[in-house]
């Protein structure tokens, strides 16, 4: 695929020449943190961070959204649909959470249901990465079949390599879109050298840290044992671990009414809430904090690969960085593999 | 100068000997984190296992948040001055019998916020932090940068008055000097701005707010069998992501809080969107104190201020609001 540099300062021109045709999202700086948001100029781009505090499911899942909006009048009801999705780019995320985008697209584009809001957004964007030049110590994507460069899910990729980004194409679409682009030229092979040198000390910087193999196999055998007594005694069972994921998908549809108009809308839903599965009558095949915590690894590690055939977990780390109790998911399943 | 670097040893020999003695079944501490600048909550059952007990400036969870509804019967807690006065609230509050625990009670010097102090080092990838006298020593890849750790304490530490506990069956180490904070006070200060000023700020704040609900989950005091939030029928707010909804969650904890509220700062900690919680719950809290001289886990004896009625009781703020 066909290589251009971009030099860093004529990001913020590149990514001001988008907005107006795109709708853009990428990373930003607010406090101590970084987050992934929706910018108004290329001024907002922060991309000197490890990664940001939420992940970019957010771009085509959003935490809250609404599905139509409904209304009674004289003449009978009204259903107000969203109208066609404008195009985006996702600018700079890291590989991991793009890795996310092709764990998430089964789940939302499957052979019975088509999820159009997730499918139409996905159709309209185009994803642009950056490698990931020094991996924090709570990334541990090569033990998940991922690496710090990883192309999976991304149109262009960004190498960071000084004063430049060496820009590889991945996909036709992104080739295409990187072509006649503000501030991209051509690759010298002096940037091809630099490009391939720091993606080498990047990813001899990994040591798998998780066993991952056997997993699937080992876990529903495991419903019932007593190692998840220990595994979730500290668990606070907050939703930050799941809200933050870029896999996490669980969600749930409620109307907000009044009188006679509402929004159907779809919302984020987290398993280690005590609202997850509970049913109407009060009962919860899931009532304890325990087996909350049992479903998030069962579902990640064991029901998705049965049912797509991939691991749920992009080792992107944001579970270990941010849980408030620094309950490590990499110990959890070390706890699993020793059983 | 005091000697800390016993305090570990200390509190390993203390929870062996309760659980050699049969006199608690179950020991709630701290242990070594997964990565730098971490310690974690850990429950130890055999006496064997106290070897991974630690104590250090990286202790920063509230650990009474775990004494509610534990099967076993009587549990040693390792607890610091903020720790304790939560313990001291929840039995006043009948959640936990006093019989049923045993506060292994660590004089506290403040706990480092590891969120800033990695800024330090912004882009580095930490593998060490080591803790010195007053210092932390941050290592990595070809660098070394060590941090004054007065510098680095969470805000709720640089203005604890009580670092000592209030009360205790084991105490360990010696107490540190008790001081309070100098300058004006942090209400003050957010007081002396005008209105809009102040709702805006705490608006801005709010509105990274995920609703993920750490906050809640990581304080002592938030204990309802059923939070109002998570309440279908009644629901008291809507589920989706709307700035007033979420803006009444964080004013409905606040007030539930007022008189109970120990300052631990365990809901900032636990926010992953770096949202300044405290600022809803410390005008509470200094209220409380003016109006009723009361403040929170400091003795068994004193009733809490909201749950009682004094004939001079202060009226002024219902007459003349």
């Amino acid at each position: 695929m066909k290589h251009k540099i971009i030099k860093k300062k004529d990001i913020a021109g590149f990514i001001n020449s988008l907005i107006g045709e795109y709708r853009v999202f990428a990373p930003v700086q607010k406090g101590r943190q970084a987050f992934f948001r929706e910018i108004g100029s290329g001024s907002e781009v922060f991309l000197d961070y490890q990664n940001t505090t939420n992940s970019p499911k957010e771009a085509f899942f959003p935490q809250s959204e609404r599905l139509f909006a409904y209304g009674l009048d004289k003449k009978g009801l009204k259903l107000t649909v969203p109208s066609e999705e404008k195009k985006r780019v996702v600018f700079g995320i890291r590989p991991c959470d793009a890795r996310s985008f092709s764990m998430l697209d089964p789940v939302f584009d499957g052979e019975k249901y088509k999820d159009v809001y997730y499918l139409n957004k996905r159709a309209a964007t185009i994803v642009i990465g950056l490698g990931c030049n020094k991996p924090p110590a709570t990334c541990f994507c090569t033990s998940v079949a991922g690496n710090p460069f990883s192309t999976d899910g991304l149109d262009l990729l960004l190498v960071d390599i000084g004063e430049e980004y060496a820009a590889e194409a991945i996909t036709d679409k992104g080739e295409r879109f990187m072509e006649g682009r503000e501030g991209f030229g051509e690759a010298s092979p002096d940037n091809m050298v630099s490009m391939g040198k720091v993606k080498e000390s990047a990813e001899a910087s990994m040591s798998p840290s998780v066993k991952i193999d056997g997993l699937s196999e080992k876990l529903p055998g495991l419903f019932d044992h007593p190692i998840w007594d220990s595994l979730h005694e500290k668990c606070l069972g907050c939703g930050i671990c799941t809200y933050l994921c870029p896999t996490c998908h669980c969600f749930d549809i409620i109307d907000e009414a009044a009188e006679s108009t509402g929004e159907r809308v779809r919302i984020w839903d987290s398993c280690q809430f005590k609202l997850f599965t509970q049913e109407t009558s009060g009962a919860n095949p899931r009532p304890a904090a325990k087996d909350r915590l049992k479903q998030r690894i069962m579902h990640k590690f064991s029901y998705f690969r049965d049912n797509y055939d991939q691991t749920a977990c992009v080792g992107c780390g944001r579970c270990i960085l941010h849980c408030p109790v620094n309950l490590d998911i990499r110990r959890i399943l070390a706890g699993i593999n020793s059983i | 100068m005091q000697d800390f670097s016993k305090v570990p040893d200390d509190i390993r020999e203390a929870a062996k000997k309760l659980l050699e003695e049969g006199k608690v079944d179950l020991v709630i501490g701290f242990e070594a984190g997964t990565v730098p600048l971490r310690s974690t909550p850990c429950f130890i059952r055999n006496k064997d296992d106290v070897k991974r007990l630690t104590w250090n400036a990286f202790c920063e969870n509230n650990l009474a948040r775990y004494l509610r509804k534990r099967p076993e019967g009587k549990i040693g807690i390792v607890a610091k001055g903020c720790d304790v006065r939560a313990l001291v609230e929840l039995i006043k509050e009948k959640q936990v019998p006093r019989e049923k625990m045993v506060i292994i009670g660590v004089p506290c010097r403040g706990m480092i916020d590891r969120k800033r102090a990695e800024r330090e080092v912004e882009g580095l990838q930490i593998r060490e932090a080591v803790e010195t006298e007053d210092r932390i020593i941050l290592k990595g890849d070809g660098f070394e940068k060590a941090l004054n750790k007065d510098e680095f304490l969470h805000q709720s530490c640089k203005v604890c008055s009580h670092p000592n506990p209030a009360m205790y069956d084991i105490p360990i180490g010696e107490p540190v000097k008790e001081e309070a904070p100098k300058g004006s006070s942090e209400v003050a200060e957010f007081e002396s701005k005008p209105a809009a000023e102040r709702w805006q700020y705490l608006s801005d704040e709010i509105s990274r707010c995920i609703r993920c609900y750490a906050c809640r989950d990581a304080c002592p005091f938030c204990y309802c069998e059923e939070c109002f939030v998570d309440s279908s029928q009644p629901q008291w707010i809507g589920k989706s992501i709307n700035a007033s909804d979420t803006m009444i969650f964080h004013l409905v904890r606040a007030f539930h809080m007022a008189g109970r509220c120990v300052d631990c700062g365990a809901c900032q900690r636990a926010c992953p969107m770096g949202i300044d919680i405290r600022k809803f719950l410390k005008k509470l809290d200094s209220d409380v104190k003016e109006l009723y001289g009361y403040e929170a886990g400091m003795s068994l004896e004193e009733l809490a201020p909201l749950t009682t009625f004094k004939e001079d009781d202060p009226q002024g703020f219902m007459i003349e609001p």
